[in-house]
């Protein structure tokens, strides 16, 4: 393959690469944030995402990268997604008069990392992603470096994800070991020769250390810390593109890596999925902090869509991807509302400072009601067809542990529907304490937007995302 | 007519879209809100009118599914809709009460006005698309969506405990509900296809039967409520206000034996007879078991609630009863059922909007100060009694028949909850209407009202008319039965 057929191939990074550093000499000449700027930073992320879609498929630099379907369905979300954050990092920080042309840049280089992980044919490219996309995030987490409680989430968030790094590369060294390469499709092959077993070895790091990035239990105790001390709409941005990032890297690594040791995963990927659940449940209603509790609803979440990995194949990754692009637009919208709000100047992070919400913003209540709803798994909202999905392909995998574990899922929904139930009688039937200021008129906006997405809009749009995901969940296997 | 099914189940929505209109546009508080409570009440005159024409038009002759539409959607899955002779009288049922409901809280809700009248729109929209649904998630989703407008019907607008008792019900209703679901999808993954009037002709093997039957049942027996799955029930009828309660006895308790009906026989025969000694007994439990519970209240919403119970077990005995006069009984009992506990929460409503409480010893003597409304209360009474001439009685009766030919002790069991009935419905009439006026609060309660006057008749109408001439019913429901009972019979060999 040429060098221009393999360029064109991972053109979407290209652009991203270029434009943050650009964008980075320009801030820097600049010094300050002008709309002009994160306009630019918009269209680097949406015009990657666009050459994502209209870009070739194939594998580009001999294997070590993979443009196919799947990598083009997360790459459109996740470049979306973090185009939003920008606008909403912007805003927020805008509000607090400390607008910083680093952010942009952070978010596009971590964009970058997410896409080079979701493109991963090999562990070398694989392992470059994720530092890309964590260091970056590090950063972004210690944001407000005069706000201790960010700084400490930073420092927090690095040390773990330092080590879970640590895990991923062991694993990944073990298997490299074993195998003698690091390319996907010859660890595959590798799988059915003598040193199957040490492969598997090498496996159950590497999963220890992504389901570390995913935050599934028993890996996820730096979320909570992390969400509440982060910048909200940084938070907003953790919880919906890398989540899908290191979603598509379980999938990427036993999809494409491992696609014959399934009942081997399966096991593992079962009791983290079920383990996440159960403590994003009952961890979850100790909570009163608002960024802490959907800290607990993302660790719950994340292990609905591994059960969609654990069931494995086209129909468990089709409804992993789509349970991750359903849940992302809850998450991205239910922080835009957190962060359009304050009171008196001062954020609403608490339960208690939603007291009868409803009475003095109407409009954000319902908004976050529907998102509170939907993380439910209530139908008609979007939630509801995520978990639909997931538990439709585990019920129909014809394997009992994970019709088992199905139905366990669905209890610990319930469980955890009382704590978003505590959120929406709090809006709904408390007094109102009156005070809260205007709404921030962007992140309100975004937030409108993304409620309306998750009922009525989803009940259209999946209509062309199911076949989209199915197209892309058909492209694992293929490395 | 296709897309009448669509239009009367969602003609209630564009009233939400115009009290939201109305809302965003008008300031004036008093104004807006009695502007949205007669658009509310056109709202639901219209839908009832909608589903008189379907009723009219239903060919009570074709036993299988009529008005059908169906608009493929994605992942397989379908809009399909459609109503047989076991599902078409719900939907009228539905639309009678709504416009009731909103009559009844026309002056005793005061906060909150137009989200009220929303909630109730919603609930309306979702309840009939519960029975019109011919699709399991398509079902699933109207079934469920449900609870979030109840929810807040009991939340917002409850007594002193509604917070808890919204709670509970929530969380009750959920935890029935997901196992429900996880049959759902396993169904849709092993018969390729979620038509419900496919599945009813699906086989399943005997052994998932019995898990399939089971977790419906965790939701059905639930939503019911069944003995001892109930507790739910009394709480949230306490807290909830007038007609959150006639919605929740009159209609949404029926989805609970609507949906054993739809799914549990049809789809799993031998599961239901394997299961049927289970629910006989059950059923004798709620019938004695509750009814004396209900004789020990103190508080008559929470004494009727009981009632509810009690006469939920004669609908799921006879449902199970597997023959024609046990199907067409319980599907009568639900109907009368429904207008029968909806008016007696009503006749409650009228001495709590003027009393603010519900303690049967606050009252006595009524009879005095209240001739019209102890008249009232006397009628509907004695059709909770299952009086001859009230359509309690077809229902009682036809239910007993049904589950005697099945199982006679069941049948024996049950005719001792008939006398219970009578003895705690009686007392409670005793206790609150008889003697002399001793609370000196009493001596100036004034008689029901034009507005309540209006409420009550077409609920006396309809009591007294399925009472002396019950075919009205049996007519239409007659050839949907037979086709269910026959399916049942050969499915289970019997």
């Amino acid at each position: 393959m040429t060098f221009a057929a393999n360029f064109s191939l991972v053109l979407p990074e290209v652009i991203l690469g270029l434009s943050a550093l650009v964008l980075l000499v320009w801030g820097a000449f600049s010094g300050k944030v002008s709309p002009i700027f994160n306009g630019a930073a918009v269209l680097a992320l949406l015009g990657a995402a666009v050459a994502a879609v209209v870009g070739p498929h194939g594998h580009a630099f001999n294997g070590v990268y993979a443009a196919d379907a799947a990598a083009t369905y997360a790459k459109v979300a996740i470049y979306l997604f973090s185009a939003i954050a920008v606008v909403l990092g912007d805003r927020w920080l805008a509000v607090r008069g400390d607008q910083k042309f680093e952010f942009a840049v952070l978010v596009i280089l971590s964009a970058l990392g997410m896409g080079v992980t979701a493109s991963a044919g090999d562990l070398i490219s694989l392992y470059i992603g994720v530092e890309l996309q964590s260091l970056a995030l590090y950063v972004l987490a210690a944001f407000r470096r005069d706000d201790a409680k960010s700084s400490e989430a930073g420092l927090k968030y690095f040390v773990l994800g330092a080590l879970s790094s640590g895990l991923l590369l062991y694993g990944a060294s073990l298997i490299y070991g074993f195998a003698g390469s690091t390319r996907f499709e010859v660890i595959a092959a590798a799988a059915h020769g003598a040193h199957g077993v040490g492969l598997l070895f090498g496996l159950v790091f590497l999963l220890c250390g992504l389901a570390f990035k995913v935050s599934a239990a028993p890996f996820h105790m730096w979320t909570p810390d992390v969400y509440e001390g982060a910048p909200t709409p940084v938070v907003g941005f953790f919880a919906a593109a890398p989540k899908l990032a290191a979603m598509m890297m379980f999938a990427r690594v036993l999809g494409d890596a491992f696609p014959d040791s399934v009942a081997q995963w399966r096991q593992i990927l079962v009791v983290t999925a079920l383990l996440s659940v159960f403590v994003g449940a009952f961890a979850g209603l100790a909570q009163s902090n608002l960024k802490r509790l959907w800290a607990y609803s993302s660790i719950a979440n994340v292990g609905y869509a591994l059960l969609g990995v654990a069931t494995g194949g086209e129909t468990g990754l089709h409804s992993m991807l789509l349970f991750m692009t359903l849940y992302m637009v809850d998450v991205t919208g239910f922080f835009a509302c957190l962060q359009a709000l304050s009171r008196d100047g001062k954020p609403m992070e608490t339960i208690e400072d939603m007291a009868g919400l409803v009475k003095e913003r109407p409009g954000i209540a319902v908004a976050m009601t529907t998102f509170s709803l939907s993380a439910l798994g209530l139908p008609p909202f979007s939630g509801f067809w995520a978990k639909f999905y997931v538990f439709g392909a585990a019920m129909g995998s014809g394997d009992v542990m994970l019709q088992w574990a199905a139905v366990l899922g669905l209890v610990g929904s319930v469980v955890a529907a009382f704590y978003y139930l505590r959120l929406i009688k709090t809006m709904w039937f408390d007094a109102p304490a009156a005070g809260v200021d205007k709404p921030q008129p962007t992140a309100r906006a975004i937030g409108f937007a993304a409620a309306l997405f998750s009922f009525p809009i989803v009940l259209l749009a999946l209509v062309w995302l199911d076949p989209a995901a199915k197209a892309a969940a058909a492209a694992f296997g293929h490395a | 007519m296709t897309g009448l099914l669509s239009l009367t189940t969602f003609a209630p929505l564009v009233g939400v879209v115009l009290l939201l209109a109305v809302r965003a546009a008008q300031s004036d508080n008093a104004k807006t809100d009695n502007l949205a409570k007669w658009i509310a009440l056109a709202t639901t005159l219209v839908t009832f009118a909608l589903s008189v024409v379907l009723v009219a038009q239903f060919d009570a002759k074709n036993p299988g599914f009529q008005f059908v539409e169906d608009v493929a959607w994605f992942a397989g899955l379908h809009y399909r809709m459609g109503v047989d002779g076991i599902s078409v009288l719900f939907v009228l049922l539905t639309t009678f009460l709504l416009p009731i409901c909103i009559i009844a809280g026309w002056k005793s809700v005061e906060k909150r006005v137009v989200e009220y009248l929303i909630c109730f729109l919603v609930l309306e929209t979702l309840v009939i698309g519960v029975f019109c649904a011919l699709d399991l998630i398509l079902f699933y989703l109207f079934f469920e969506g449900g609870l979030v407008p109840m929810f807040l019907i009991i939340g917002i607008w409850g007594g002193k405990r509604r917070v808890y008792a919204a709670y509970k019900f929530f969380l009750y209703t959920l935890l029935g509900s997901v196992l429900m679901l996880a049959a759902i999808l396993s169904m849709i993954s092993i018969a390729h296809t979620s038509s419900i009037p496919e599945l009813m002709t699906f086989k399943f093997a005997p052994w998932l039967q019995t898990w399939l039957w089971l977790a419906f049942f965790a939701s059905f027996a639930v939503k019911m409520p069944m003995w001892p799955v109930h507790t739910w029930l009394p709480d949230a009828h306490v807290e909830a206000p007038t007609a959150g309660s006639v919605i929740l006895a009159g209609i949404l308790l029926k989805m609970g034996g609507y949906g054993f009906l739809r799914f549990s026989l049809p789809m799993f025969p031998n599961a239901s007879e394997l299961f049927q000694p289970l629910v006989f007994a059950l059923s004798a439990i709620a019938i004695v078991y509750t009814s004396l519970v209900a004789f020990r209240q103190t508080d008559i919403k929470k004494l009727i609630a009981y009632s509810s119970v009690a006469h939920m077990g004669f609908v799921t005995m006879g449902i199970f009863s597997g023959n024609a006069a046990g199907e067409q009984g319980a599907i009568f009992q639900m109907l009368s059922h429904g207008l029968i506990s909806g008016a007696l929460f009503l006749c409650v409503g009228v001495v709590y909007d003027r009393m603010h409480t519900r303690e049967i010893a606050f009252y006595g003597g009524l009879t005095n100060r209240m001739p019209w409304y102890a008249a009232v209360f006397m009628l509907f009474t004695m059709g909770n009694v299952g009086l001859p001439g009230t359509s309690g009685f077809v229902g009682e009766i036809l239910t007993m028949t049904g589950t005697y030919k099945a199982s006679t002790w069941t049948a024996l069991v049950a005719a001792s909850g008939v006398i219970f009935s009578a003895v705690y419905a009686l007392n409670l009439y005793r206790r609150v209407m008889f003697g002399e006026i001793v609370n000196p609060e009493l001596k100036d309660i004034t008689d029901l009202d034009k507005r309540e006057i209006l409420i009550f008749a077409p609920l006396i109408i309809g009591t007294l008319v399925l009472g002396v001439y019950p075919n009205l019913v049996f007519n239409l429901t007659a050839s949907s039965v037979d086709g269910l009972v026959g399916a049942w019979r050969a499915a289970v060999g019997g």
